[in-house]
């Protein structure tokens, strides 16, 4: 029964790592750029919330609402501000912007919020359920999470496939230049894929800091780095493979710290990448690169 | 006034300077043959038109608006459609997916699905094979999306460059035969093309380019009679 409940809160934590990683790969599918400062918005999420709930004591859902509504905002300045100016550069100076803007969020946090960790309490109040005759008790954050990565999963597969934009989206993500020619503003799809990406980061934002509730200004950084090796793990660039990349990772990781090791887990996790990587060097999903010209 | 002005175009790549001063019309309901060498910047002249590259001078006019500025996304609304080089089909959509793309500005469902009957009807292999993912279609095959896609978007004017490149010659002889069918169901096509001999066939005026700059101009079948033309383009 033990194993059990790991294995469902590896799926849960891995939800969360899933919903980071479809950013991360929304982001580098279409804009064809790995954006480091992903795992930043989170942080700001986190403190969104904190704020809202904590300090003005207002509802959950309103702090839940403020926190997609400044993580979606920041994510689409970001993009015009730092990365847009470089669409031309070379993918290096694009990767160097996006670690320097990720530095940039953490000290801004360091300085707005001082350098204690807050103490989030979690918003998710739903009660744990009773299975098996009370052997297996699953909380309310571990439902509600795994809850939000199945809703977010279809409905991103909703958007991709049944709307005009998620249809640019696929166009751009593909040849840009043919986009343009089909009449899609390249910038506007790029905007709106950095939107719903830090939308999504916010969404992960609460359900990461009800499990995990310590919040300081490097909360993101981890979870940000989990996540995008999962997105690679999954095949970097494809949709089902962050969502698979991520429950795997979330599993993974959870079973190392229950049978294997605590402190090994993280270890354990990254080897897995590269195990991955050495297989099937485009991940588990990724396109093969093989087009007829 | 011709649908289409370009006067006195300059475009660079860099410090390399690609179009020399440039001016040509396209008048309505004509097809207009651009011929020349490999790297005579035939492409970049198409690029520049459909705002995909920026001229550094001279003017683009379209149906006597300016648009020499305007982004390349815009221009689709406008009434240009832009068949490129290769094709450049979405390999890893369908067909369908392909075409609807075609018609992304437009955002009339019922007025869609006539402009994808009559695409279909134009190519019937493409309804055969709507959902089969384009990336394995045949040469020819994509050649046909890649038009039949730019039809969707109702243009006014096509612009096409190198239609009949790596097709065989079955499929070059029905591509020129679409061409003037689209052509006289009045959509005016500005053609570039290094089949100078099947270009200059079906087209009405015709450019000869020659590393950025025009040397030749006139009537396409008198320029088929040229000896300049008829030695450089023509392998007689």
């Amino acid at each position: 029964m033990s194993f059990m409940s790991y294995l469902i809160s590896g799926i849960s934590l891995g939800s969360v790592y899933a919903i980071i990683a479809l950013g991360y790969t929304m982001v580098y599918g279409i804009a064809k750029m790995l954006n480091f400062a992903h795992g930043d918005i989170i942080m700001v999420g986190g403190y969104v919330v904190f704020i809202v709930t904590s300090t003005m004591g207002m509802s959950p859902v309103v702090g839940i609402l403020a926190a997609v509504v400044v993580c979606t905002i920041l994510g689409v300045t970001v993009e015009r501000v730092a990365y847009r100016p470089l669409r031309d550069a070379s993918p290096l100076a694009v990767l160097i912007t996006a670690i320097g803007v990720s530095y940039l969020l953490q000290n801004l946090a360091l300085l707005l919020f001082g350098a204690d960790t807050k103490s989030f309490t979690s918003v998710i109040t739903m009660e744990p359920l009773k299975l098996a005759g009370g052997q297996l008790l699953i909380s309310g954050e571990t439902i509600v999470t795994i809850l939000s990565g199945i809703i977010v999963m279809i409905g991103l597969t909703l958007f991709i496939n049944k709307t005009k934009t998620g249809q640019a989206m696929l166009a751009v993500s593909e040849d840009r230049g043919a986009a343009t020619l089909m009449g899609i503003n390249v910038n506007k799809t790029i905007s709106v894929t950095f939107a719903i990406g830090s939308a999504l980061a916010a969404v992960a934002a609460v359900l990461y800091c009800s499990a995990y509730p310590a919040l300081t200004s490097q909360t993101g950084a981890m979870p940000g780095i989990k996540a995008f090796v999962a997105a690679v793990f999954g095949g970097i660039g494809s949709i089902p493979g962050a969502m698979i990349g991520g429950i795997l990772l979330g599993v993974i990781e959870n079973l190392s710290k229950a049978y294997i090791s605590s402190q090994l887990s993280d270890a354990i996790v990254f080897s897995v990448l590269i195990i991955v990587l050495l297989v099937r060097p485009t991940g588990i999903m990724g396109r093969k690169i093989s087009e007829k010209v | 006034m011709a649908m289409l002005e370009v006067r006195n175009l300059e475009v660079f790549y860099g410090v390399i300077q690609a179009i020399k001063g440039i001016s040509f019309d396209v008048n309505q309901g004509e097809i207009i043959a651009l011929i020349g060498a490999n790297g005579a910047g035939k492409t970049t002249i198409l690029h520049t038109i459909t705002g995909l590259i920026p001229s550094k001078a001279g003017t683009i006019s379209y149906e006597g608006k300016d648009i020499t500025k305007t982004p390349g996304y815009k221009l689709v609304s406008m009434g240009i459609a832009h068949v490129p080089e290769g094709r450049r089909v979405f390999a890893q959509l369908t067909v369908l997916q392909n075409l609807k793309l075609g018609a992304f500005t437009r955002n009339d469902k019922a007025e869609l699905e006539s402009t994808l009957e009559m695409v279909y009807e134009r190519f019937p292999r493409l309804k055969e094979r709507r959902n089969q993912v384009a990336g394995t279609l045949s040469g020819g095959e994509q050649q046909m999306l890649a038009m039949g896609r730019a039809l969707m978007s109702h243009p006014r004017l096509i612009v096409m460059d190198e239609p009949s490149m790596g097709l065989s010659p079955i499929y070059v002889n029905e591509i020129f035969d679409i061409i003037q069918k689209i052509n006289k169901d009045g959509v005016t096509v500005l053609l570039v093309e290094q089949n100078a001999k099947k270009a200059l066939a079906i087209a009405d005026q015709a450019y000869v380019l020659e590393t950025g700059k025009i040397v030749l101009r006139g009537d396409a079948k008198e320029l088929m009679n040229n000896d300049q033309v008829k030695k450089a383009y023509l392998s007689e």
